[in-house]
């Protein structure tokens, strides 16, 4: 529930917060077409610097995974006290671009090249960051 | 007049692992000395010096303890292509007659754990850092598990690597990892980044390398066992690549700098990836290597599964990788690394590499490192 979460995000311009559905915000090349996260002035693929703004899609599949198993080093600003691992992967948003998130499962039975997944809004320490979640009923 | 080839006339290497009290830079200048004495030449002989060290200070203040000789001295600082850039200084500077004897030295000393990266220095907002992302072992644990995917790579063969590297390093008197492990105990390691465990991960080490280097035609004045560099090539990543510290990735996969780097230097030595007798492949982890023999075009994608199990890789096998002990088993002081591996190519082509020598006298040796933020480096040496 978005009103019970931090309102301040861990940086502006990357997600659309505070919002019901948020997005990640990426750009688009006007004259190529490729799609990157985060937004940025050029594109990489082709060199030009007519990129365009873009909220990227909410659901995607997911097309790697690890599970960070101990503390980053700084600047890893987590929560303090007991280490918790975290699922990190790239999720694939069909057509745009592979996102890399953390996610909200760190447990490696429940982690699956290709399962559904979308986007979400997570607690990190005082602030919030996007993250991306199982799509809910899909299972592993 | 075609340019000169390049030939390495003396190498030298301070022991890799811990050693507390001893500073990276004095690595580097006990490295430089060693190959010196290797070359049989004085630091007054050398024309022209590059080098460096992400975190062991400036190459080129070594002038203070090898000699004020005024000659020219390049800092190099390219990750883990500081070895690999500074050869291929080295190589041109010979080829464009700006000098015609040079040393390239590479050292380095790394606090303990893993590497800690700042996102400023790689254009990356602080979000990337502080919320967890901006891990290298991340990296390695995400493009393996694809891979594995990919390509039906077992756990068992990511195993496998990690036993031959510390094997290889119990037969290394310079190695820091020194003592064999079973490919059980490896499997049995914590977990570090899913599917990697701690035994399959090299760490952050010290270390310092030095090679000397020559016209080849005059080569013979100085060695009676010339190795000839017959390329050395860095590369950058191209668009599409699946690279460390990523915010996101392109839909289409492109051929990593890796197989840019290793195909330029395979086509600038006239020499083909079979003709390979001895190779050293960044190994910062066990996937790392599987990886990179496809990507290097030694074998095919998934071929890696059956050499492993065949025993290919290994000092006896038909293509020995990483005979040293590899970063596994020498840790990676980032300076020093890609040295490292044309250090045990030429001592291997040269057939005094002790205990772990390659039999049947090996002719053509092939180095290549991979790093942050995407780039390669790449060489091939023959006799």
């Amino acid at each position: 529930v978005p009103a019970a979460l931090p309102v301040e995000p861990v940086a502006e311009g990357l997600f659309t917060w505070p919002a019901d559905e948020p997005r990640l915000i990426g750009s688009r090349c006007l004259d190529c077409g490729v799609v990157t996260f985060p937004a940025q002035g050029s594109c990489p693929a082709c060199t030009s610097v007519a990129v365009e703004k873009r909220l990227l899609g909410r659901t995607g599949t997911l097309y790697t995974w690890t599970v960070q198993g101990f503390r980053p080093k700084a600047p890893y600003a987590g929560p303090d006290g007991g280490f918790e691992p975290y699922g990190v992967g790239y999720v694939e948003l069909p057509g745009e671009v592979r996102v890399e998130a953390r996610l909200t499962v760190a447990d490696p039975t429940r982690l699956r090249i290709g399962m559904p997944m979308e986007l979400v809004v997570v607690p990190f320490g005082d602030r919030v960051t996007y993250a991306f979640a199982p799509v809910t009923g899909a299972g592993p | 007049v075609s340019a000169p080839d390049v030939a390495i006339v003396g190498i030298g290497l301070h022991p890799f692992g811990r050693h507390d009290g001893v500073s990276g830079r004095t690595m580097g200048v006990h490295a430089v000395r060693a190959a010196l004495a290797d070359a049989g030449v004085r630091w007054s002989d050398i024309d022209f010096a590059c080098g460096g060290s992400r975190d062991g200070g400036n190459a080129d203040s070594m002038v203070a303890d090898l000699g004020l000789t005024g000659l020219p001295f390049v800092n190099v600082r390219n990750g883990c292509a500081t070895g690999g850039s500074a050869l291929v200084a080295a190589v041109n500077a010979i080829r464009a007659g700006a000098g015609r004897l040079g040393v390239v030295v590479g050292f380095d000393k790394h606090a303990a754990g893993a590497f800690g990266s700042d996102p400023a220095a790689y254009g990356l907002g602080p979000w990337y850092g502080e919320t967890g992302l901006m891990v290298t072992t991340q990296f390695f644990g995400m493009k393996i598990q694809r891979y594995m995917h990919d390509h039906g790579i077992s756990r068992a063969s990511l195993a496998g690597v990690a036993a031959k590297a510390f094997g290889n390093g119990a037969r290394n008197p310079t190695a820091w990892r020194r003592k064999a492990l079973s490919e059980d105990e490896i499997l049995a390691a914590p977990m570090v980044a899913d599917p990697l465990t701690q035994y399959m991960f090299c760490s952050p080490g010290e270390g310092g390398v030095a090679l000397v280097l020559a016209r080849g035609d005059e080569a013979a004045r100085y060695c009676e066992r010339p190795v000839y560099l017959r390329s050395a090539v860095v590369r950058t990543r191209r668009f599409g690549s699946f690279e460390v510290f990523s915010p996101s990735l392109a839909l289409e996969r492109a051929d990593s700098p890796t197989v840019d780097a290793a195909r330029a230097a395979f086509a600038a030595a006239g020499i083909g990836p079979d003709e390979v007798g001895v190779a050293q492949l960044q190994d910062t982890e066990a996937g790392a290597e599987i990886m990179h023999l496809a990507e290097c075009g030694l074998c095919k994608d998934g071929e890696q599964e059956e050499w492993l199990a065949r025993g290919v890789t290994g000092i006896s096998g038909a293509l020995p990788v990483n005979t040293d002990g590899g970063c596994l088993a020498n840790g990676e002081p980032i300076g020093a690394s890609g040295l490292r591996q044309v250090h045990e190519v030429v001592a291997q082509l040269q057939g005094r590499a002790g205990d772990r020598q390659v039999p049947g006298g090996p002719r053509v040796g092939f180095t290549h490192v991979y790093g942050a933020p995407g780039i390669s480096a790449c060489t091939v040496l023959s006799r």
